[in-house]
């Protein structure tokens, strides 16, 4: 009792820093579910992982302490350089492609006006909403080498199709053409941008006699340049972690792998393999501190860069 | 610097001309638009056109008459066999329950959290703010094993709980989206009632979830999408196939019989329906929500 009298007597006379108020009392308590979240589900699975990293650990026996052998490991597995090799070689073709087409159609989306334009920005996003694995089962088909959508397209033209699906060479693209089918969320991110460049500043550059190409660089580009910059970001980050799809199309069913080898493996993929497959927990933790710190230093440098070359408006409060 | 020379260089040129062939031009140039836009949609609606067609036809027209958009012969027994071949009604209960906690569950705690960072002024409130939008970069991989572990060792895994008990304690993009829509509400609101004699925990549950309803439904609906699609939680830890989600099941089904001795292309087409037509529902009952949230999405950058 006596203490209790003399805390609350101590806080209402210092409400400084450290006394904590009612107020900063309950303000904890709402953050509360956020910070438990934050040290059991973020920050102290990062801080375990990688202590796991160097260790190895097969879930029945103890973790062994393994030093650096983990990552020294890394450096010398085939399998990692090829998951490596194929996810930053998807991610080179798919942002670029996917940006620029993106932008494409956002462009025209944002010249077209009333019901047609809602028609339109609905049509795009749908297959966002297809969940992936559907998608892998859908492009299974598509891309079928031998009757699939795809080639019976090209062959309208006079081309012979190539083997989507099983050929290695030709895994990669296959997987790329799938990803361009799902640009609503980048498409819909620029059209709201392009809603916000105020229509004067483009009518004051016609006025000066700018064609559309010019005005496009001089005044559209720099207006959107934060949001352009955030699909850059957001697709190279999503494209580095590539799963479900790959996943759902070419691992799982084993006497389907034989063929075409690592030719589908990403990074991610052979991550969840190592882990949940082959129990190698430690050897799986030094795979995630690997991507952890390559997106870590990519978002950097993108950020660094952007600060850059991004035009933010004056008034725009940074979030 | 580059691209001021460029503005600038034919300022020369009379304006007049310019602005009078673009009124004539405009026309044509709409018309071209359209034109544009019809053949794209044209190109991402083919895929769902041939899947609902295909998983309508019989296994050996499977891949037959690629661009007539109805099923010939129409096979509407496909949909009985997916039911007999796997437990996909279960798996779509499943993915319902497992959804519809998944966005409650993050929709309530994220306005919780979101209603603690834009009511309060509190030391430390920009630190902690800062932790919910570094964790929105953070790769779910790096988790992915110690999370395990924490699951394993509360004997959950095999269970459908970790798939959506982790959205207890709020979500970071949620959290973000649902703080930017408190702040918007004037702070009188909430002072009135605190005069009227309302607790903080009524100033949350009377005044802040009623008035961010928009929000709360954006939320809801883009993580029942996220739960929706999930297929990693799942492999990672549900074994028995009566609790498999629909992705999970449908992974299954392709598996089983994608490729192999005996392809039934017609189930595994007609299972990949079924998992996505519910969402698809979804999205055209919440459009305007799904195009806001994004929006958002990108004004965050």
């Amino acid at each position: 009792m006596g203490v209790t009298a003399g805390r609350e007597a101590s806080r209402r006379a210092l409400p400084g820093p450290r006394g904590l108020r009612p107020e900063t009392r309950w303000a904890y308590l709402f953050l509360l579910p956020w910070l438990v979240g934050l040290l059991v589900f973020q920050l102290g699975p990062m801080v375990a992982s990688l202590v796991l990293s160097f260790t190895d650990y097969d879930l029945i026996d103890s973790p062994r302490f393994a030093g650096l052998g983990n990552y020294a490991a890394m450096l010398e597995d085939p399998k990692v350089a090829r998951a490596v090799g194929n996810t930053v070689i998807y991610t080179a073709l798919h942002v670029p492609l996917a940006i620029a087409i993106a932008l494409a159609l956002a462009l025209i989306l944002n010249r077209v006006t009333g019901r047609a334009a809602g028609v339109f920005r609905t049509v795009f996003y749908l297959p966002s909403m297809t969940p992936y694995v559907a998608t892998g089962v859908l492009f299974l088909f598509l891309l079928n080498g031998q009757a699939g959508v795809v080639n019976q397209f090209l062959g309208l033209f006079g081309i012979d199709g190539p083997q989507w699906t099983t050929d290695p060479n030709w895994i990669l693209p296959g997987i790329v053409l799938m990803s361009l089918w799902n640009l609503g969320t980048t498409t819909i991110i620029l059209v709201a941008a392009l809603r916000n460049v105020p229509r004067e500043l483009s009518e004051a550059a016609m006025i000066d006699g700018a064609g559309s190409w010019q005005r496009f660089r001089a005044v559209t580009l720099p207006m959107i340049s934060s949001a352009l910059f955030f699909v850059v970001i957001i697709n190279t980050i999503t494209s580095l972690q590539m799963f479900d799809q790959v996943y759902t199309m070419f691992f799982g069913n084993q006497s389907a792998q034989q063929s075409y080898g690592d030719s589908a493996l990403f990074y991610v993929v052979y991550l969840f393999q190592q882990a949940f497959q082959f129990l190698h927990m430690g050897y799986a933790s030094a795979l995630a501190w690997l991507l952890f710190l390559v997106i870590g230093v990519i978002t950097l440098i993108q950020v660094k860069v952007g600060n850059r070359l991004v035009y933010y408006e004056a008034e725009e409060q940074g979030a | 610097m580059t691209t001021i020379d460029r503005v600038q260089r034919p300022a020369a040129a009379p304006a007049a001309t310019g602005a009078a062939t673009d009124s004539a031009g405009r026309g044509t140039r709409k018309v071209f638009f359209l034109v544009v836009l019809a053949a794209a949609s044209a190109i991402f609606l083919y895929p769902f056109v041939w899947l609902v067609v295909a998983s309508l036809k019989p296994r050996d027209r499977t891949f037959a008459d690629p661009f007539l958009p109805w099923p010939r012969p129409f096979a509407p027994a496909n949909y009985a066999a997916v039911w007999d071949a796997a437990p996909v009604l279960g798996w779509l209960v499943n993915s319902v329950v497992v959804g519809v906690a998944a966005a409650l569950t993050v929709t309530l705690s994220s306005a919780f959290v979101a209603f603690g960072f834009a009511y309060f002024h509190f030391p430390g409130r920009g630190l902690l703010f800062g932790s919910v939008l570094a964790t929105m970069m953070l790769p779910a991989a790096v988790t992915l094993v110690p999370t395990y572990l924490i699951w394993n060792a509360a004997g959950l895994t095999g269970t459908q709980v970790p798939l959506w008990a982790g959205n207890l304690f709020g979500s970071a993009f949620y959290i973000f989206l649902l703080r930017q829509f408190l702040l918007g509400v004037p702070r009188y609101v909430f002072e009135a009632a605190r005069v009227d004699g309302a607790s903080y925990f009524d100033l949350f549950w009377r005044i802040a979830l009623p008035l961010s309803r928009p929000a709360l439904i954006i939320a809801f609906i883009f993580e029942l999408k996220a739960s929706w699609f999930d297929l990693m939680k799942p492999l990672i830890y549900l074994q028995d196939p009566a609790l498999f989600t629909l992705p999970r099941g449908l992974k299954a089904i392709v598996d089983q019989f994608y490729q192999g001795g005996d392809p039934k292309w017609e189930i595994v087409l007609a299972a990949a329906v079924v998992t996505t037509l519910p969402l698809i529902v979804i999205f055209f009952l919440g459009q305007r929500y799904f195009v806001q949230g994004i929006a958002t999405t990108g004004r965050r950058g």
